[in-house]
């Protein structure tokens, strides 16, 4: 009887406990829906054609929208890409294809370090490296932060892609004789390149959010920038501009920025996963 | 292909009648591994730079206060006076918050998608959660000082401070913003990094190991919890530790909801401000050389901070990695 009701209690605390790590997936899943949502109500009504094509109005006054943030988040997000993607690339290329057992632990250790650098940090390591040199904030100090960003998530992936070919092709290739290099270029690259894609992908849209080390590299600008040795306006400093500052008519075009700049990471890692995930069953 | 070139440029055999050819290209193999070792060390010396800017860009600070930068309260631009030891509790602070609550929630999802979903689910939730994780920080500070800073001020911190009856860790104005909800935050945006390392460490546990368990009469909670959870113990810490460096240096969620004021005060209520929000907020404006060089001190004491987290939580991942593939 008392082994029973000890069994009993033990398969209750089993169900129990197995019941509660269902809830806190259920929660943390439904935070996304939740935040996701939340900026539809808030910000949906105030995505219009406005928001896309007009310029930030003076504080305090109503109206305008963010059409250089835009622009100016697509020309960082261009130089990050044009600086960061290739030094990733080749040096994930270096460490699934040349490098000896210790360079690729010390290479890679250094990537994964990078990688745990916080973001405002890197805005600092820029802001001396370009900034102070330069004696301005401007669009290139900005996108070479967020490209610095993207060199060690750009590295790993990668490696992690190019290893994922298997040997018996590049040994096809060498056997048909072909070199290395050229093996590689034709060969390797090639088996690989849509997890590459996908990768840099992912990394753009990661950068795309982050909003620290742009505070003081590209600052803000509410003007247009031409060319790239201002400062200039970007979406999520935008946010954080405009969601501090006093102006209700800010507040909302914060929020329809938040769901601007949240659809387009969303949609961009949804649509990266896709491509990943076709590959993976064909 | 000429059937006769074929033998001669098998792997690991002497290059014979294509020599000169052969050498040619074996030069660009060179030239090519030479490409991609600048842009692999390049990386290195990227990381390099990094530390060493910091250091040099903070002489100043280093050379006036010493240790005392680090202990000392008093963040005074106007007198010249700088001390961190207000963000470096901030920081701290909210950190272990954050992870008080992200800790026991994350390892409850890994558990459930690990061991009791169906595979599918566990896939389908596990990029849900990685959606939580590309969610950009400003939009956490947006929907944080929206919702959850009215909720802390009405509802949950009156709550707190009725319950435990004064107690000094929930004393003081409720004014919403303040340690606590910069915590809450903070574990909201680190859980999805405890969730995909501690599944995937889970997922490494062998299957024998349940299995003995369950054929030994325990349930399946019991064998999770006295079986699972510590075989796979050092890569759950890692876990932990990667979440920790990234609570540690997140900016701007904290910035938005923190309260911004350089104090320490014995309660959780209470306005604080963390090492990332202080160089967030007043880099772009400090024009005094000594200012903006403490501000770079504070970048690199947290850069240290989280490099040191980071080679820990390394570590204790590649441990168990290790343990996994001796057996």
């Amino acid at each position: 009887m008392s082994v029973l009701t000890r069994n009993r209690r033990r398969k209750i605390l089993s169900d129990f406990m197995l019941g509660l790590s269902a809830l806190f997936t259920v929660l943390c899943i439904s935070l996304l829906f939740f935040v996701l949502g939340y900026l539809l109500i808030k910000g949906g009504s105030s995505v219009n054609l406005a928001f896309f094509t007009k310029l930030p109005t003076p504080p305090g006054e109503d109206g305008g929208g963010m059409a250089n943030a835009l622009v100016g988040s697509a020309k960082l997000l261009g130089i990050a890409a044009v600086t960061g993607l290739p030094i990733g690339f080749l040096a994930g290329l270096y460490l699934s294809e040349f490098a000896g057992r210790t360079m690729a632990t010390v290479v890679r250790y250094a990537a994964d370090l990078l990688n745990g650098v916080p973001s405002i940090v890197i805005g600092i390591f820029v802001y001396t490296l370009v900034v102070l040199p330069m004696q301005h904030f401007s669009t290139l100090a900005g996108g070479l932060a967020l490209g610095i960003m993207m060199i060690p998530i750009m590295t790993r992936s990668t490696e992690e892609f190019l290893r994922a070919v298997p040997v018996t092709l590049r040994e096809g290739s060498l056997a048909l004789g072909a070199t290395r290099t050229l093996t590689i270029i034709r060969v390797v690259v090639p088996a690989a390149a849509r997890g590459i894609v996908t990768a840099a992908m992912l990394g753009l849209a990661r950068v795309a959010g982050e909003t620290a080390p742009l505070l003081f590299t590209a600052l803000s600008n509410r003007f247009w920038s031409p060319g790239i040795n201002q400062p200039t306006a970007s979406l999520p400093v935008m946010i954080f501009n405009y969601a501090v500052a006093p102006y209700d008519d800010w507040h909302r075009q914060a929020w329809a920025a938040g769901l601007v700049l949240l659809t387009l990471v969303l949609v961009a890692n949804l649509s990266a996963r896709y491509l990943l995930g076709g590959r993976q069953e064909s | 292909m000429p059937e006769s070139a074929a033998p001669t440029i098998t792997m690991g055999r002497p290059w014979s009648s294509l020599t000169r050819l052969g050498l040619q290209l074996r030069r660009g193999d060179a030239l090519a591994h030479a490409i991609a070792l600048v842009f692999g060390a390049s990386v290195l010396v990227v990381t390099g730079l990094l530390a060493w800017q910091l250091w040099v860009n903070s002489v100043l600070p280093r050379r006036q206060f010493g240790w005392r930068f680090l202990f000392s309260q008093t963040w005074d631009p106007v007198a010249g006076q700088f001390g961190a030891a207000a963000f470096v509790y901030g920081t701290v602070m909210t950190s272990a918050l954050a992870l008080l609550i992200a800790v026991p929630l994350g390892i409850g999802v890994a558990i459930f998608l690990a061991e009791l979903a169906p595979p599918r689910l566990s896939a389908m939730a596990g990029m849900l959660l990685e959606l939580l994780a590309a969610v950009p920080s400003v939009i956490y500070g947006l929907v944080g000082v929206s919702i959850l800073v009215p909720i802390m001020r009405v509802y949950v911190q009156p709550a707190l401070k009725a319950a435990t009856g004064g107690f000094p860790l929930f004393s003081g104005p409720a004014y919403g913003i303040g340690l606590l909800t910069a915590g809450i935050v903070l574990a909201v945006m680190v859980v999805p990094f405890i969730v995909s390392v501690g599944r995937e460490v889970l997922l490494a546990v062998p299957r024998e190991q349940r299995e003995a368990a369950l054929a030994l009469g325990s349930t399946r909670w019991e064998s999770t919890w006295k079986v699972v959870l510590p075989y796979a113990r050092p890569g759950l810490y890692g876990a932990v530790f990667l979440a920790l460096g990234r609570a540690l240096g997140e900016t701007m969620a904290v910035t938005m909801v923190i309260g911004n004021r350089p104090e320490i005060a014995a309660s959780l209520f209470a306005p604080a401000y963390s090492m990332a929000a202080v160089i967030a907020n007043e880099f772009s404006e400090a024009t005094e050389e000594l200012y903006l060089q403490s501000l770079i001190e504070v970048g690199l004491v947290l850069f240290a901070l989280t490099m040191v987290i980071n080679v820990v939580a390394r570590g204790l991942i590649a441990a168990t990695a290790d343990q996994g593939s001796a057996r």
